[in-house]
């Protein structure tokens, strides 16, 4: 009887792609919206994971992100250094400055100071020009985003020069970054330059970044700072936590993805719903004859489960596809990069579509069991 | 008991719909009896409690009292799923409105009786088109419902009836659709092909026209039966051939109280 459901199904053609065309889109729209959601949370921690040198991130117990900086004093980078099992520490310098830009207003920037001898904590892929670079006098290197920002429509090339603070700042390098989640260009530089381009405080040390020594587990090591110290250590996957669960707890943007993901998934059930169940309520003659003729009411309800399988899988496939293909054309587009469909937002949205169908299928299979099948006598109109 | 003889016994079957004042007595005390290798007819007129009589003999309506024995089974002692396997070995279904699976082909409609039986499709549409070719319909096996005539459609809906070889089979209204010669048509083919000695045909009809190939005619009115007639009685009143079958009244309802 799995023929006939097909059969059946695929013999109204127009609502067989209502049907489909609902649930693509409501799989879409929930796809993309929690890909989207998801990439700008990444983004949200680009400056932590673009750092590769360090597994371990110290700072001012009050920190609660990346972005807010509480300073710390040169002594306590002393101090962590002088933690067991700590096998090196450096500074990491983490502000904003503003720079005449080429058009001559003014432009904010992030600028991120590494340690001048080991320049720990720098872009390790450029595309123009080197980190090594980095130890001329007055030179930056921008990301990706920034030289286009600046500059748009230019080929990536080194040599032009930027003013912070009334000072030369000249571009030796465009590194490849994560995507930011602030539209501001990002400079990278040693540390003693930074300082200069943002104006010198008591305190300029915004985070300090460590290394275990070999064989060392690196929780002991981050309780053993904190103890040591009274600072907070912890992982960069931690730090990456902390800044997501900050940006979740703290803005609106969790709640506005939610809410049309939601939006998505109430459309997609209703639309599915009420189309499948016309179509139920269409074919309830026939139905009704397949009854009286000896269907057993969980024949019918598998096949009507069938039908509903089939337009799920379809509509999945469909919506993901295009998301898929949403996500593979706006790859380069700058405000775009770094979204992708991720393979958790597919799962999710695949358990959503079989809600989806579960519930629009449960309305039509209650209508067919109580049918009687004498309906088919009395006209069965 | 087994009654090998009678297809169909009732009796004083009363069937009510509704409840408290609302109820409605449909079939007030029903004795009827049809024999195997007879077309039995049910005629009376519209709301006599023709189609819920019908709809209780096969199976698809539960009763409200008296005793029903179809195939020499009691059907008030089965359950939900033994009446629907009951109805799937033993009795074929034809409707006034055909009923056909309008996105199926003839062929594949006919099969559906014994794809519900779980026969492999293959050998169900070597049966189908065996009985289609019977039926006059070779030709057309492959033709959706929407592309056939009335008269196609019903014959269709006869071979779907017969493919898994029912004993009893029950009819609602099959030529009203159609014209009358049509419906001429489709009572010959029903006449020779589903009436067996092992078999009943059991015709509800308003359709005066073919009340001649009825072997006995049970007439209906206000829920009760108020005449049966054999084939012999009728003829004896109203010869073939002498115009009878076009001037008799279809509702013949006179007769008997209400």
């Amino acid at each position: 009887m799995n023929f006939v459901a097909l059969k059946m199904l695929l013999g109204d053609r127009a609502k067989y792609i209502g049907l489909i065309f609902a649930i693509s889109f409501s799989a879409m729209l929930m796809a993309h919206q929690t890909s989207i959601f998801w990439g700008v949370m990444r983004r949200t921690t680009s400056q932590i994971v673009d750092v590769k040198d360090a597994a371990i991130w110290v700072m001012d117990p009050r920190v609660k992100y990346v972005d807010e900086v509480q300073p710390l004093t040169e002594n306590d980078l002393y101090r962590v250094r002088g933690v067991d099992g700590v096998e090196w520490a450096t500074r990491l310098f983490r502000g904003s400055a503003k720079a005449k830009t080429p058009q001559g207003g003014f432009q904010a920037f992030t600028i991120m100071g590494f340690d001048d001898s080991t320049l720990v904590g720098a872009p390790r892929e450029m595309t123009s020009g080197t980190l090594a670079d980095l130890r001329k006098p007055d030179s930056v290197v921008i990301d990706e985003d920034g030289y286009r920002f600046l500059w748009p429509g230019e080929s990536f090339r080194t040599g032009k020069t930027l003013e912070m603070n009334d000072r030369r700042a000249a571009i030796v390098g465009i590194a490849k970054s994560s995507p930011p989640f602030q539209p501001t260009p990002v400079v990278y530089t040693r540390y003693s330059q930074a300082i200069q381009y943002v104006g010198q405080e008591r305190n300029m040390v915004s985070f300090v970044l460590v290394q275990p020594r070999m064989g060392e587990e690196v929780q002991s090591v981050c309780r053993r700072i904190r103890e040591r110290t009274g600072l907070a250590a912890m992982t960069r996957d931690e730090f990456v936590r902390k800044t997501i669960l900050y940006y979740l707890r703290n803005t609106g943007i969790p709640v506005n993805f939610g809410i049309t993901v939601a939006l998505a998934f109430i459309v997609g059930a209703v639309v599915a719903g009420q189309t499948f169940y016309i179509f139920t309520i269409e074919n309830l003659k026939q139905f009704g004859a397949l009854k009286a003729i000896g269907v057993t009411n969980a024949r019918i309800t598998a096949m009507i489960l069938l039908q509903a399988l089939v337009v799920g899988v379809m509509g999945f496939a469909v919506g993901m596809g295009l998301t898929a293909a949403f996500f593979e054309t706006t790859k380069n587009i700058s405000h775009l990069r770094g979204f992708y469909l991720m393979w958790e937002a597919m799962a999710g949205t695949g358990a959503s579509v079989l809600t989806i169908i579960v519930l629009a299928s449960l309305l039509s299979i209650r209508r067919v069991l109580v049918l009687e099948p004498a309906y088919v006598f009395r006209g069965g109109n | 008991m087994a009654r090998q003889e009678i297809a169909v016994e009732c009796r004083e079957l009363v069937k009510e719909f509704g409840r408290g004042e609302s109820r409605t007595r449909v079939l007030r005390g029903i004795d009827l009896e049809v024999n195997l290798g007879d077309m039995s007819f049910l005629v009376g007129p519209s709301g006599c409690g023709k189609t819920t009589l019908l709809s209780v003999i096969a199976g698809l309506l539960e009763w409200t009292d008296g005793d029903l024995h179809v195939l020499g089974s009691d059907v008030s002692g089965m359950s939900g799923d033994e009446k629907v396997l009951f109805r799937r070995r033993n009795i074929g279904f034809m409707f006034q409105q055909f009923n056909l699976l309008p996105a199926l082909t003839a062929a594949e409609n006919v099969t559906v009786p014994l794809l519900a039986a779980n026969v492999p499709r293959k050998e169900a549409m070597g049966k189908a088109l065996a009985l289609l070719d019977l039926l006059g319909l070779s030709g057309r096996s492959a033709a959706l419902p929407s592309e056939l005539s009335g008269g196609e459609q019903q014959r269709v809906a006869l071979a779907r009836a017969l493919i898994h070889d029912p004993r009893l089979l029950v009819c609602d209204e099959p030529t009203s659709a159609l014209d009358a010669d049509t419906g001429h048509i489709v009572m010959e083919l029903l006449s020779s092909v589903a009436v067996r000695p092992d078999r009943a045909v059991l015709v509800v009809t308003h359709d005066s026209r073919i009340f001649h190939f009825a072997d006995s005619t049970a007439y209906m009115n206000d829920g009760r039966i108020v005449k049966v007639e054999t084939k012999r009685t009728f003829e004896a009143d109203f010869p073939r051939g002498n115009g009878a079958e076009s001037t008799r009244s279809p509702e013949p309802v006179a007769i008997g109280p209400s």
